[in-house]
């Protein structure tokens, strides 16, 4: 485990090297820059604007000194926020979009698996069936769609919350919700089919032969296995809850990265889009491994290889 | 297959229902809108978020919104007109060639940290501004002053030979290189307000960007409020300022700005109580609040034109009469009625008719047979032998439904053809600076409060004319107007400058912006002003 744990480790320092030398040359040779404007700057003031940014050195010089700030951890100066560091604002903004994300996280799994355990269990019921609907109907419905129909409901209609804002713990309800909600559904849908295969197999009439009680059949013997879908599902479903969190941070009026990720490249903040885009490939190359050693440790016929 | 009875199973509704008891059980909450009417809070959506409150380096209203409660200038605004009023200068003297202004500063005023405001406090932050180091987008507002635009591109090095001089702490002299009638009102806009150097210092070089003086802990600031808090994308609070001089007239306690992007979101954060003001409001809602809520909603011109630019450097365009016939053959009504449908106005001129002692020509009417027979006279009868043109426009199901309207009004009354190219608003801006369009979707906004901030636009060595068009006759009538202290005739050059521009056409005017915004009954003192500037210490709040 050990060295395959180093092995994909070594693997990651030329993808993520990859990714940030395209990024950063992509960037550049998209149109208009960070003082590109409705109203032009004058041309001097444009001009010491690139003086104090270094954008006036040559590009392949600009890239030499980016990587070498880059090993000492310094993302550079925001071009939008003029006073403050990509550091700064990914300190400041990337613990609310783990929040949310976690927050949905523990809303998909519990939703989620209580809805796809039961519907296995009762299968071809009217539960199963108002379960799998409901899934359904989560993958179906968007989450823009999703999102002001909560809002109409309990803060407009009912009064109960805040309709954006992220001030007070109850802030967190809707949007957690609606970003929970899809990914419940996928869950809902992958736990179901997994407990089903499960049930039939061998060792859960052996199991139950023996006489084990129901309780200890399902979440001792048939969960297991019945959960290494949704674990493979979990690696890309998390990244895209951190990732994907932009339609979300736009309707509640999140303060959390996935704005800042999407509207950097608007805003041609170059340091930005590169601080958001290494960051969120890490996470991504990171994720991928959690999955894998999961997975190994959930499948026994599986090795670390 | 055997059936388990999960407890797991009524859990969820169980669930939601515990959390609406926990949550119902407060009753009736009580909204941010309604604690704020008592005590005094206004809470302001505020569109994008602020990237900077340097007064020296903003450029957007959302900025100017937020720091014009921060500081003051030398004069301040009216709250109903925007006419410049007593502000740090509690009185100013001009001589009789209105080329030197002497200012003589309250000796009440003060910054947030009690420190007297001065006139060499002025002198260096005006120096600030003109210094290249900084890059100040709006540094060329300064330029009216004697010696500043040298200063500021280096020609000259000594900063005492540019028009400010400070006799004494409360006196300081403004010294003009030719009359400018709209001074006062120049001197309202950001770029010319004070700031403390020390709390400069303390935060590095004063010269540079990306100094973290305006920071809550260390700005300091010489308005009616000052800042508290600061979390990006999220809230932004003032509160009233002890130091102001003028702050027993000043009723609010404190201000929330909330940045919100989407107008969507921002109008159900109306809805649900927390806004007492929306920055704006989703076309698609202003009939409904019309019918059903009329109250609330406010529309007030603003000084802004929708126009189209036309690139007169390429083939056809090239030739007056083909663009004369295109601004003749729109019908601007159909425009404002059918599709903005928010209380804009059809622009028949470039500059908005909302300038004191300036009546726009109005020229740019609808005139379809005027049209036809510019094209005939230009050999295209029936728009036989031009090629399609493209109308290119930023990304936006506004912009592109207004091109469609022009695209049809185009084919039926001309027989033009059109192709709508749409791209991303930086990418449009990149292909207009580089001149490789045919007609573009364009926008201009006043930054002061006269028409010479239209139509320098066009002027031949304007940094945002984009047209290709230029022309000698035009630079001199502003050139005289410039140089006219008649108020009348000052006018009527302007006039002239503005005909020869609807005549040559190298842009054709849309429509006048309005704002369109929702105000909640208990805000007091908030009045319709042309460019959507409100000064908070005249609003209050009551039910």
């Amino acid at each position: 485990m050990f060295r395959f744990l180093v092995r994909r480790l070594l693997q990651t320092v030329p993808v993520l090297f990859v990714i940030l030398t395209a990024t950063f040359f992509m960037v550049r040779f998209v149109p208009g820059g960070p003082f590109t404007a409705e109203k032009s700057v004058a041309p001097e003031i444009q001009r010491n604007l690139e003086a104090y940014y270094g954008l006036n050195q040559p590009l392949w010089r600009q890239y030499l000194d980016y990587l070498g700030r880059l090993a000492h951890g310094d993302l550079g100066p925001s071009f939008k926020y003029t006073n403050r560091t990509v550091n700064e604002i990914i300190a400041d903004k990337l613990p609310v979009s783990l929040e949310l994300g976690a927050e949905a996280l523990v809303i998909a799994l519990a939703l989620g698996l209580t809805a796809g355990i039961v519907a296995a269990l009762r299968r071809n019921t009217w539960i199963d069936y108002a379960a799998s609907s409901l899934a359904m109907t989560g993958i179906c419905v968007p989450t823009f769609v999703m999102g002001p129909l909560l809002v109409l409901l309990f803060a407009i209609q009912l009064g109960w919350l805040n309709a954006s804002g992220w001030y007070a713990w109850p802030d967190r309800l809707l949007p957690a919700l609606t970003l929970g909600f899809v990914y419940a559904a996928y869950i809902a849908r992958l736990t179901r089919g997994g407990m089903l295969e499960v049930l039939h197999q061998d060792f859960i009439r052996t199991a139950r032969a023996k006489g084990a009680s129901e309780i200890r059949i399902v979440f001792h013997h048939a969960l297991r296995g019945a959960l290494l879908p949704v674990v493979s599902f979990l690696g890309p479903a998390i990244a895209g809850i951190l990732t994907g969190s932009f339609v979300i941070e736009t309707i509640f009026q999140i303060p959390g990265l996935g704005r800042e990720f999407v509207n950097s490249a608007f805003n041609r903040d170059y340091t930005l889009v590169l601080g958001t885009v290494i960051l969120y490939a890490t996470l991504l190359i990171a994720l991928n491994l959690a999955v894998d050693i999961v997975l190994v440790w959930l499948n026994p016929r599986l090795k670390f290889e | 297959m055997s059936r388990v009875s999960l407890p797991s199973a009524s859990l969820l509704p169980a669930a939601v229902c515990c959390l609406g008891l926990l949550l119902g059980a407060c009753g009736h909450r009580e909204t941010g809108v309604e604690r704020g009417i008592r005590e005094q809070v206004l809470h302001r959506g505020l569109g994008s978020d602020v990237a900077e409150l340097d007064p020296h380096l903003i450029t957007g209203l959302a900025e100017i919104n937020v720091v014009s409660a921060l500081f003051e200038g030398l004069v301040a605004e009216d709250p109903r007109d925007l006419h410049p009023v007593p502000g740090v200068a509690e009185r100013w003297d001009v001589s009789p060639d209105n080329r030197v202004y002497t200012f003589h500063l309250r000796p009440t005023a003060r910054w947030s940290n009690n420190a007297q405001v001065t006139a060499s406090d002025f002198v260096a932050s005006f120096r600030r501004v003109l210094t290249r180091g900084l890059a100040a987008d709006y540094a060329t507002l300064l330029y009216v002053v004697a010696n500043a635009e040298a200063y500021h591109k280096g020609r000259l090095t000594d900063f005492a030979q540019v028009g400010f001089a400070a006799p004494d702490e409360r006196t300081l002299r403004i010294t003009l290189t030719n009359p400018v009638p709209y001074f006062l009102s120049l001197l309202t806009h950001p770029a010319w307000f004070p700031v403390y150097p020390p709390a400069l210092e303390g935060a590095g070089p004063p010269d540079r960007r990306g100094s973290r003086w305006t920071r809550p802990e260390t700005i300091v600031g010489n308005g009616p409020f000052v800042l508290k808090e600061w979390r990006p994308n999220q809230v932004l609070i003032v509160s009233k300022s002890p130091t102001y001089w003028d702050a027993a007239a000043v009723r609010l306690q404190a201000i929330h700005f909330h940045p919100i992007d989407s107008v969507d979101t921002e109008e159900r954060a109306f809805r649900a109580g927390q806004l007492h003001l929306t920055e704006a409001l989703p076309v698609g809602k202003v009939d409904s609040y019309r019918r059903h809520e009329p109250t609330v909603l406010r529309i007030e011109p603003f000084l802004g034109t929708y126009f189209y630019r036309l690139n007169v450097t390429q083939p056809f365009l090239n030739d007056k009469k083909v663009r004369r016939a295109l601004l003749l053959a729109i019908d601007r009504q159909v425009i404002v009625e059918k599709i903005t449908r928010g209380g804009q106005q059809p622009a028949t001129s470039f500059v908005p008719p909302a300038f004191a002692g300036y009546a726009p020509p109005g020229d740019a009417r609808r005139d379809v047979a005027a049209a036809r027979q510019l094209l005939a006279e230009a050999g295209y009868p029936g728009g036989q032998g031009l090629p399609a043109f493209d109308i290119l426009f930023n990304t936006s199901e506004n912009h592109r439904l207004i091109a469609e309207a022009v695209q049809e009004m185009w084919r039926r009354e001309l027989g033009v053809k059109i192709r709508l190219v749409n791209m991303e608003q930086k990418t449009v801006l990149e292909t207009r600076r580089a001149l490789d369009y045919q007609i573009l979707r364009s926008v201009w906004s006043a930054d002061y409060l006269d028409p010479t901030s239209f139509l320098g636009v066009f002027a031949s060595d304007s940094g945002n004319n984009h047209t290709g068009w230029a022309d000698a006759r035009y630079d001199a009538l502003l050139q005289e107007a410039a140089l006219t202290a008649d108020p009348a005739a000052r006018a009527d050059l302007l006039r002239r400058a503005e005909s020869m521009l609807l005549d040559e056409a190298p842009l054709i005017p849309i429509y006048y912006y309005t704002t369109v915004r929702l105000v909640h009954p208990s805000v007091q003192g908030w009045y319709p002003t042309p460019l959507d500037h409100h000064p908070y210490k005249h609003i209050w709040l009551e039910n």
